[in-house]
């Protein structure tokens, strides 16, 4: 990535892991000896609301936030939690989803529905958009919940950091007894094209 | 050694490195993870509490300080007007062993109900105010904060804000060093504030804030740096980090200890620069007195003191103040509609069984502080107010005594809530012969901001086991002759129940005994599914308001879904079974 701060917001919806993901991040930039900042909101957003972490990290970060068409990278654990937070993406940044649907409660009420060909509506403004069937991964390896290892897995071949490092992070940071299982699916992403 | 800690982290840190001895709080976003952070962490050397509400909180860490312990009260933004009683006295008293107040505030009221900023009361209280940029600043300051205390014989306002306090940076992290005090001393013109006393401690304070307003112009956490003249920028807390990163090659004066503002600094760094702008969010606190001192300055008129800032309202701000070209503005992307996801009541919520019994009897519903606050949004839609911590009883008292309203006006709150604040509103409605229905949906824990302790759980923050208050029992000693329980999975008993004590023209409480999904333990049940044959798609199980129910691909006669239930997201607490008028949704049976 260019020089200067880099910009990563990861989006997706509560108990998604979001936080997990982003502490991996700051680590790492811990490893590259780089200032890092991140930044969530906590509280009403647990209750099955939006959740977003923005993670910073450079030479000196000052803001917490990553400005309005600031992110290098989008990470995405809901497709459509992608398309609404596309716009933060800068001009040919890139974007990455996993393909996973979340319906909440409220469509029910039929005042909402859930968005159509989210897919093509993000491609058409983010061109170098990937979107991992990060789910279907995670069934197979025998756990919903690693969805966020693997997206992760896919942004660290854009992070010039060893793959040995990233294992070791990973490791670390997973919740007890479950570091290899988070490993696998570390390396499951890292090796998506 | 350097750690990634959260500003909340950092105070904790702090406090256990600066020899911190006490620390008391009531739950509040966003400031709940201070001592959380210490009682998980550093209880072998700092004692920590949750206390009953945030006056007694401050209460008790004054009381610790008095009796020589280093002390810390932490609360948000809100949980301050409970304890601006003990404050503003405390101005005048001062101070045993160095004392802190934590305020942390919340611009854009992520989760709060209003935006008020705090930093009004170090001035209200005559008290110094120290305000941190980043995590590394919520531990450095704490040493600070600590010794102003100690030296100057007052309590320090610490205030943080919620970016502040949930922002996460690298912090340098150190020992802890400890320091001696002595235990407590009687000393009658200091602590007993009655008018003879007090009148003379005024007159201390006053004196004590000049005193301050000299140090403020020494305080290593106001700093100039100087860069381009044509500009300069006043800011602080969370605004500096924005106007440095929008602004780099301007000059800044940051504020760090920014009450009493450093008055002769300013002066001399707006002598300095052509122009002077203040950036600050929400209300003008630097601004004013600025102005007031005839310096000139602009700052609400380009950053407006509505929400939190960011780097792109700073340099809109900076571009319609001519200080930044047209060409500066980053173009803005259109946002996509993308339908909302407003928070709601979990799967198996304990609360939800009495909203769905209050819609069906069409009555107010006083509501209060708290997750339950949520069933007021669609599609529950069942509740009427939501205002401060413990209203909800005097509310539906008060509209009961108004006499205007024909419907009848039940008051609802939780356990926690109720112990904080409602339990001295019951009184009064006892006392003043209301005739309310008061429902305490007691689900064990504070639950809104994680599931912290109270004294109706029988263990303290600290982990240990300790007497619960029976609610039952406190509330028959209040003088209310009808409490009742009921479950709350148990929908024609809730029903009826309610409707009875509604009827009654007597005071009484109703108190539910499930507890919450997800505190202290995850609560999983035998989960349900949607016989799809008998499932006509009428739409009643919709109307709950359950995450665990959606629209099945399957569609009635009149293209209309009917419902599925997430396996996997169902706890089993039957409500969509007892809704259900055609009986469709049952146990699933193993096989």
């Amino acid at each position: 990535m260019k020089n200067g701060t880099t910009n990563i917001l990861i989006v997706g919806v509560g108990g998604q892991g979001v936080l997990l993901a982003s502490e991996i991040l700051c680590e790492v930039a811990k490893l590259l000896g780089l200032d890092a900042k991140k930044s969530e909101v906590h509280g009403m957003s647990q209750r099955g609301g939006v959740v977003t972490s923005h993670v910073r990290f450079g030479k000196k970060v000052y803001s917490p936030l990553i400005p309005l068409g600031e992110a290098d990278v989008i990470l995405a654990f809901e497709i459509a939690e992608a398309l609404r937070w596309v716009h933060y993406l800068k001009p040919g940044g890139t974007l990455i989803a996993s393909d996973q649907k979340v319906i909440p409660p409220i469509t029910t009420t039929g005042k909402f529905s859930y968005p159509e060909d989210v897919e093509g509506k993000i491609r058409a403004r983010a061109p170098k958009t990937k979107v991992i069937q990060a789910y279907d991964i995670a069934k197979k390896l025998g756990n919903a919940r690693l969805v966020n290892t693997i997206l992760v897995g896919v942004l660290s071949q854009e992070i010039d950091l060893e793959e040995s490092k990233w294992l070791q992070v990973v490791e670390r940071m997973a919740p007890k007894g479950t570091g290899e299982i988070n490993k696998k699916a570390f390396l499951e992403g890292r090796a998506i094209k | 050694m350097e750690k990634l800690l959260s500003g909340n982290e950092a105070v904790a840190r702090g406090v256990y490195e600066h020899g911190g001895e006490f620390a008391s709080a009531y739950p509040g976003t966003p400031s709940t993870e201070i001592l959380e952070t210490i009682g998980r962490y550093f209880k072998d050397d700092v004692y920590a509490e949750w206390s009953i509400n945030e006056k007694v909180a401050l209460e008790a860490a004054v009381g610790a300080s008095w009796g020589g312990a280093r002390s810390l009260a932490a609360m948000k933004h809100v949980g301050v007007n409970v304890a601006a009683d003990p404050l503003m006295t405390l101005s005048y008293t001062g101070v045993g062993a160095g004392l802190i107040l934590i305020s942390a505030d919340d611009p854009s009221l992520h989760s709060s109900q209003n935006e008020q900023d705090n930093r009004y009361y170090a001035k209200f209280a005559q008290i110094p105010m120290l305000e941190p940029a980043d995590s590394q600043e919520s531990l450095d300051m704490i040493k600070d904060a600590f010794e102003i205390s100690e030296q100057f014989d007052t309590p320090v306002l610490f205030r943080m804000t919620t970016r502040i306090s949930h922002s996460k940076g690298l912090v340098k992290i150190g020992e802890r060093r400890t320091v001696e005090h002595k235990g407590f001393e009687r000393n009658i013109p200091k602590y007993v504030m009655v008018p003879a006393n007090a009148h003379v401690r005024h007159k201390i304070v006053i004196e004590r804030l000049e005193k301050l307003r000299a140090y403020a112009e020494t305080s290593p956490h106001n700093k100039i740096e100087w860069g381009d003249k044509k500009v300069g920028i006043i800011s602080g807390s969370v605004a500096y980090q924005y106007a440095k990163e929008v602004m780099p090659h301007a000059s800044h004066l940051k504020l760090g200890f920014s009450y009493p503002i450093p008055m002769n600094m300013i002066m001399d760094f707006a002598r300095q620069v052509e122009r002077l702008y203040v950036v600050e969010e929400l209300e003008p606190f630097y601004e004013e007195q600025i102005l007031a001192a005839g310096i000139p300055c602009e700052g609400k008129k380009w950053f407006s003191n509505y929400m939190e800032l960011n780097v792109e309202r700073i340099r809109d701000g900076f571009i319609e103040a001519g200080v930044l070209p047209k060409s500066a503005a980053i173009e803005k992307q259109a946002e996509e509609s993308v339908l909302p996801r407003p928070p709601v009541l979990c799967p198996g919520c304990s609360h939800r069984g009495v909203m769905i019994a209050l819609k069906k009897l069409g009555v107010f519903a006083m509501s209060d502080i708290g997750c339950y606050a949520l069933a007021a949004l669609p599609p529950l839609e069942t509740l009427d107010t939501c205002h401060c911590m413990g209203a909800s009883v005097s509310h539906a008292f008060g509209v009961e005594k108004a006499k205007k309203t024909k419907k009848k006006t039940v008051a609802l709150l939780g356990d926690s809530t109720f112990l904080h604040s409602g339990i001295t509103a019951l009184a009064n409605v006892v006392y003043n012969r209301g005739t309310q229905v008061t429902i305490i949906v007691d689900n064990r824990t504070t639950a809104m901001t994680g599931g912290q302790d109270h004294p109706g759980t029988s263990r303290t923050l600290m982990g240990e086991k300790t007497s619960a208050i029976d609610l039952v029992q406190l509330c028959k000693a209040l003088g209310v002759e009808h409490v009742r329980t009921i479950d709350p999975y148990n929908l024609e008993e809730t029903l009826s129940v309610l409707k009875e004590e509604i009827e009654r023209d007597a005071p009484s409480v109703v108190i539910t005994t499930r507890p919450c999904m997800l505190f202290p333990t995850k609560v999983k049940g035998k989960p349900l599914y949607v016989v799809l044959e008998k499932c006509t798609a009428c739409g009643a199980c919709f109307r709950i308001g359950c995450p665990a129910i959606s629209f099945s691909p399957e569609k009635n006669e009149k293209g209309r879904p009917k419902s599925q239930i997430d396996v996997e997201l169902c706890t089993g607490c039957t409500l969509c079974e007892q809704v259900c008028p055609e009986e469709a949704i049952e146990e699933i049976k193993k096989a």
